[in-house]
């Protein structure tokens, strides 16, 4: 119920156009990592109240501790209705640390939400990637890793903005990254870059 | 039930079932798949949808059609906002358009607090919006940002406003009927759309704006207009006006209704869009399909008040 409205809610603050340009769908038997850019909180549970039910329920969105975390509604709505994965952001330690964190989740036969940037930008352009993707990619060769463009998210809460204004928002789904062997980590997050800024539809 | 909206409301399904049964022949008639008429089936549903929700939410009293309106500014406003790509400095005074601003005008409407619903957005709103703006402290480009601000409260919230306001006009002799007014603008403005959009594919030769909008026609407009006067005159007994009057309305109400068309389609050559969304199959977005209530909302209002009630 609280999933249905909340997902409802969202469709009315960003209207959610969703594009799947990729040749075939998402395969059910496989896991996958969605990689998008970065502008806004809202951007992870976006892309996960847009995918279809059944990847849905498989799918947990990468979101920064120290926002989920802080109030009683948003600790709710982050681990009851999408499950997010927490990661720390200030305070990496090796037990706790992100990458670990999100192996375990693959393990487990979960998809991810992720956003190789790490923090937010502004949004009008993309930041360089993290290493972050690389070392996903490195130790799950075997999941599929989906570029997402999101536009008009950073539009709709801005970084330092805790009020919300509606916006008609797009998402579009690629085709999943095909991976080289033996390929060095500063070109294949060039390339990821690149995946995603392609998705970007011309108005 | 008022007698006279239910057989408003079955010659309106009936009209709908017609036209679905068109569209399905047409449809097997043709065995390759033709753009034009997928386009026309897909308006015909969309226009079931349409009509199944405005007729339910006037059924179920002023508030559900208030209800309903105030979702209509809302979805609009959203759709010209993403359209005018608000910057940062625009982020607090737009939140205040969403979401104190436009309920605010639906509760004075609904009240029937006639005087301060007609100025709140033009004086209080157009204050506070370049007030916050200024606050906000980003001076880039502030003049037209705040402009743009006011005008689409103005647009999507404003002038939509005065539709959902006929409920609450008194008007002596015509007791709790005004829904049928509101259904009276409502379908002369959106016959009039269909029919011209009919004309002009059939008769349409000469355009009328070739700078604003290619597809309308001298012929569309002419045809469109005075067949949708003249549906509208039929539709007299349902109102409290005399047919000439009902006629004379109607032509008003269409030839707005075309200017708000046209206004509309300006702002979108602007932008270079050519849908102000897609939340309506084959209708494009919320202010493509009201546009035209947007220009003929006001006038007719304020014409039916000061004659009438």
């Amino acid at each position: 119920m609280i999933d249905l409205l909340f997902r409802g809610g969202l469709r009315l603050l960003t209207g959610a156009q969703t594009f799947w340009t990729g040749a075939s769908a998402p395969d059910p038997d496989k896991v996958q990592v969605y990689f998008a850019n970065h502008s806004s909180h809202l951007d992870a549970v976006l892309i996960w109240s847009v995918l279809p039910p059944d990847l849905r329920s498989k799918t947990r969105p990468v979101a920064a501790r120290d926002y989920w975390k802080k109030y009683g509604f948003r600790r709710y709505l982050s681990q009851k209705v999408f499950r997010a994965v927490l990661i720390e952001r200030t305070h990496c330690t090796k037990e706790n640390h992100p990458v670990k964190q999100l192996c375990e989740v693959l393990e487990g036969g979960d998809s991810l939400i992720f956003f190789p940037e790490g923090s937010r930008g502004k949004g009008e352009e993309i930041g360089v990637f993290k290493s972050g993707l690389h070392h996903l990619v490195t130790r799950f060769p075997d999941a599929e890793y989906i570029p997402v463009y999101l536009e008009n998210l950073n539009r709709v809460l801005p970084k330092g903005e805790v009020l919300p204004v509606p916006l008609i928002c797009t998402l579009t789904f690629g085709d999943p990254l095909p991976l080289i062997p033996n390929e060095g980590r500063s070109e294949f997050l060039q390339r990821a870059r690149e995946a995603v800024l392609t998705l970007k539809r011309e108005l | 039930m008022d007698p006279q909206l239910k057989i408003l409301l079955a010659v309106l399904f009936l009209l709908l079932g017609i036209a679905s049964v068109i569209g399905w022949v047409l449809e097997k008639r043709n065995q390759q798949s033709n753009a034009v008429i997928r386009n026309l089936n897909a308006r015909i549903k969309a226009w079931w949808v349409m009509c199944l929700f405005f007729s339910l939410a006037v059924l179920l009293g002023p508030k559900m059609t208030l209800a309903l309106f105030t979702l209509m500014s809302f979805l609009a406003l959203r759709e010209f906002v993403t359209l005018i790509a608000p910057g940062r400095g625009d982020h607090r005074s737009l939140f205040w358009a969403f979401f104190v601003i436009t309920p605010i005008q639906y509760y004075l409407i609904g009240i029937g607090w006639y005087g301060m619903s007609m100025i709140f957005i033009p004086v209080y709103g157009c204050l506070w919006m370049p007030i916050r703006n200024a606050l906000a402290g980003d001076t880039e480009n502030y003049m037209a940002r705040t402009a743009l601000v006011q005008w689409a409260l103005m647009v999507c919230v404003y002038f939509v406003s005065h539709a959902p306001a006929l409920l609450f006009l008194k008007i002596p002799g015509y007791v709790d009927q005004n829904a049928k007014i509101l259904f009276f603008l409502v379908i002369v403005v959106q016959m009039s759309d269909v029919l011209q959009y009919v004309w002009g594919k059939t008769l349409g030769k000469h355009p009328i704006a070739p700078a604003l909008s290619p597809g309308k026609t001298i012929e569309g407009f002419v045809g469109g207009i005075l067949s949708a006067s003249l549906v509208g005159m039929a539709m007299y007994r349902i109102t409290p006006f005399s047919w000439w009057q009902a006629g004379l309305f109607s032509l008003l109400i269409c030839i707005m209704g075309f200017f708000g068309g046209l206004v509309m389609s300006a702002i979108k050559r602007d932008r270079g869009v050519k849908d102000f969304g897609s939340f309506i199959e084959g209708h494009g977005g919320m202010l493509d399909r009201i546009d035209s209530i947007i220009f003929s909302a006001p006038l007719f209002f304020h014409l039916v008040r000061f004659y009438f009630s």
